[in-house]
């Protein structure tokens, strides 16, 4: 009578279907334990390691004491000038890329080149660097750092400006221009304007990308075991301490390196959660 | 009137300016790309040039008698990729299937949220948990499990041979598809909501289940870019660095088994850099950086454009 619920086929389409969904939540919760596990682990090892004396003394020599305030300071400055030297540049490609369309073969081979890059190994970045600024003037310094951290922040502003410029409304532009405004006033003085929380949102994005990366400090900002704030010599960063400290064998070292992953997971999770809030606040 | 010429005049003069400003760095981006593989290719080319094609074939790497052949990074480098893709895939694939079909708004919103939050940890932190907290686990628990099961089938057993060490390309493997799963996940769930909704509810509309929605429609149809979504899992797995150098064990022997120490292209570039004390060593390293840079620029090159099909069948 009422064959589709008693039709075996039916029963058991059924029966896959609650077990794939199962299934899909299954992967979620493993998904979501792994990456915490990972996240807690660094909590509280880091928190173990953590007291004042970090912000205060100088990574030690092999199995002394001491604390990260040269590096914590060194990377601090490396990305300051990676931002200021990345984002200016980052705004003007994506301006170009949203708002001119005079080569639209151009454009659309700049944008998919552009996303290349955001995906490209950061270890080849960092060999790039040493090729072109370390290897010519002789030694490791914070501005081959802070240059290569620029070269990855770059394409993630790019993207974000592009994207987020693409979606002001035509209107604004008319208006302006109607006025009788020029093309590059109405950029620098509307469309930013009106841009404002996206473009920020690629910054703080490219901050959150560019703080963790290590493999391209290595061969450019290298390590530097005292304090220095010259940007010419070779420089102290929290991710180079992190990866010399944790590979060496003393448990002195581990503290800091630990101490270290949790300061630098809290400013990445800090900068990435104010990226999204502001991100919703220009959604509302 | 005369004062609205010089005015119209400044305007055309800034119009120029900031034209050609946005324009050169838009070009920028095509330069770097070009840069980064002619400098990478200029600092290898004495080992090309010197080892010729065996610098990709052979298995030696001897810094003291200025040997080098590349063969084992190159493994390692695609075999933990390999791996972690395999488990990766699955897991992502749900993960997407749970964002747009299972969960209500309520909960995927906060989920999609925590992924993409979490695919924002960076990648040293996945290395150092590898080396303290995973290697251990793996060389007293997974390991031997694995001799003493797949290591005991017949064909499979060399894979799974050796001493538990816990460093080696399965653990590298493990840990990177933990670190990429956040990736396709996210890129998969927004693919899948491209699907038109009318092709949605005309599965549903004929008695389809939620899973054959899935299976039968929203996959054939998204189906090159959901590939596109695997090979930039790809992309990242062979590039990444950190979360792999700490726990290959950084060895040039060749060993067919995954528990063996090993070493990829990034690994050995990120440890051996410093430790470079001849023109030839640092060239060797350097060519093995234009090699990884070539590899993962195909594989991101295929990925966008097989993610680049669907947005312009969707725009269609």
């Amino acid at each position: 009578m009422n064959l589709r619920k008693t039709h075996p086929r039916g029963r058991s389409r059924k029966r896959l279907n609650v077990i794939a969904l199962g299934l899909a939540t299954l992967a979620t919760a493993l998904g979501l334990v792994g990456l915490a596990s990972i996240l807690i682990t660094t909590l509280l090892n880091g928190a173990a390691a953590l007291r004042p004396s970090l912000f205060t003394e100088l990574t030690p020599p092999p199995g002394a004491e001491g604390g990260l305030a040269n590096a914590l300071f060194g990377s601090l400055l490396l990305i300051f000038v990676a931002v200021v030297m990345g984002t200016p540049i980052g705004i003007l490609a994506g301006t170009y890329l949203a708002e001119y369309n005079t080569y639209p073969k151009l454009v659309a081979t700049v944008r998919f080149i552009n996303d290349i890059l955001l995906s490209a190994p950061s270890v080849v970045i960092g060999l790039f660097v040493y090729q072109v600024i370390v290897w010519p003037s002789g030694h490791f310094s914070g501005w081959a750092g802070a240059i290569a951290l620029a070269l990855i922040l770059l394409p993630v502003v790019i993207r974000t400006t592009d994207e987020t410029m693409q979606l002001i409304p035509l209107s604004l532009r008319e208006a302006a221009l109607a006025l009788g405004a020029p093309k590059w006033r109405v950029i620098t003085q509307v469309i930013y304007r009106a841009a404002r929380a996206g473009i920020l949102t690629g910054v703080l994005l490219g901050i959150a990308r560019i703080s963790g990366e290590t493999a391209p400090l290595l061969f450019t900002a290298l390590n530097n075991q005292y304090w220095s704030t010259d940007l010419s010599r070779p420089l102290a960063n929290v991710p180079v301490v992190i990866f010399q400290f944790a590979l060496s064998p003393y448990e002195s070292w581990h503290g800091l390196a630990w101490a270290g992953a949790l300061l630098l997971t809290l400013l990445v999770l800090v900068v990435s959660i104010l990226a999204r809030s502001l991100l919703r606040e220009k959604a509302e | 009137m005369d004062q609205a010429i010089p005015k119209r005049r400044s305007g055309a003069l800034g119009d120029a300016l900031f034209r050609v400003a946005a324009f050169s760095a838009a070009l920028l981006v095509l330069v770097l790309l070009g840069a980064i593989a002619i400098s990478t290719l200029i600092g290898g080319y004495p080992t090309f040039a010197h080892f010729g094609f065996g610098f990709l074939s052979k298995a030696v790497w001897d810094p003291v008698r200025r040997e080098f052949g590349a063969l084992v990074p190159i493994y390692g480098t695609l075999v933990t990729a390999l791996i972690a893709l395999v488990l990766a895939v699955p897991v992502a694939f749900g993960i997407a299937v749970f964002l747009t079909e299972v969960a209500p708004r309520r909960l995927a919103v906060p989920t999609s949220a925590a992924i993409e939050l979490l695919a924002g940890i960076p990648s040293i932190i996945y290395g150092m948990w590898g080396l303290f907290v995973f290697a251990p686990f793996m060389a007293n628990t997974l390991d031997p499990w694995l001799s003493d099961t797949l290591g005991m089938v017949p064909g499979l057993a060399p894979l799974f041979s050796g001493p538990p060490l816990g460093l080696g390309m399965l653990t590298a493997g493990i840990i990177l598809s933990i670190m990429i799963v956040p990736f396709i996940a996210a890129v998969m769930r927004d693919v899948f909501r491209l699907v038109p909704p009318a092709l949605r509810e005309s599965a549903f509309a004929l008695g389809a289940t939620r899973w054959e929605v899935v299976w039968h429609v929203a996959l054939p149809y998204t189906r090159t870019a959901v590939w596109g979504a695997i090979f930039l899992g790809l992309g990242r797995a062979l590039g990444e660095t950190m979360a792999v150098t700490f726990v290959l064990g950084n060895s040039h022997d060749f060993n067919i088994s995954l528990l063996a120490p090993s070493t990829s292209i990034a690994a050995t570039i990120a440890n051996e850099f410093t430790e470079a004390d001849s023109p030839a060593y640092l060239s060797a390293l350097i060519a093995l950086g234009f090699i990884l840079f070539v590899i993962t620029f195909l594989v991101l090159l295929l990925a966008k454009l097989l993610l680049l099909r669907l947005a312009k069948q969707g725009a269609r």
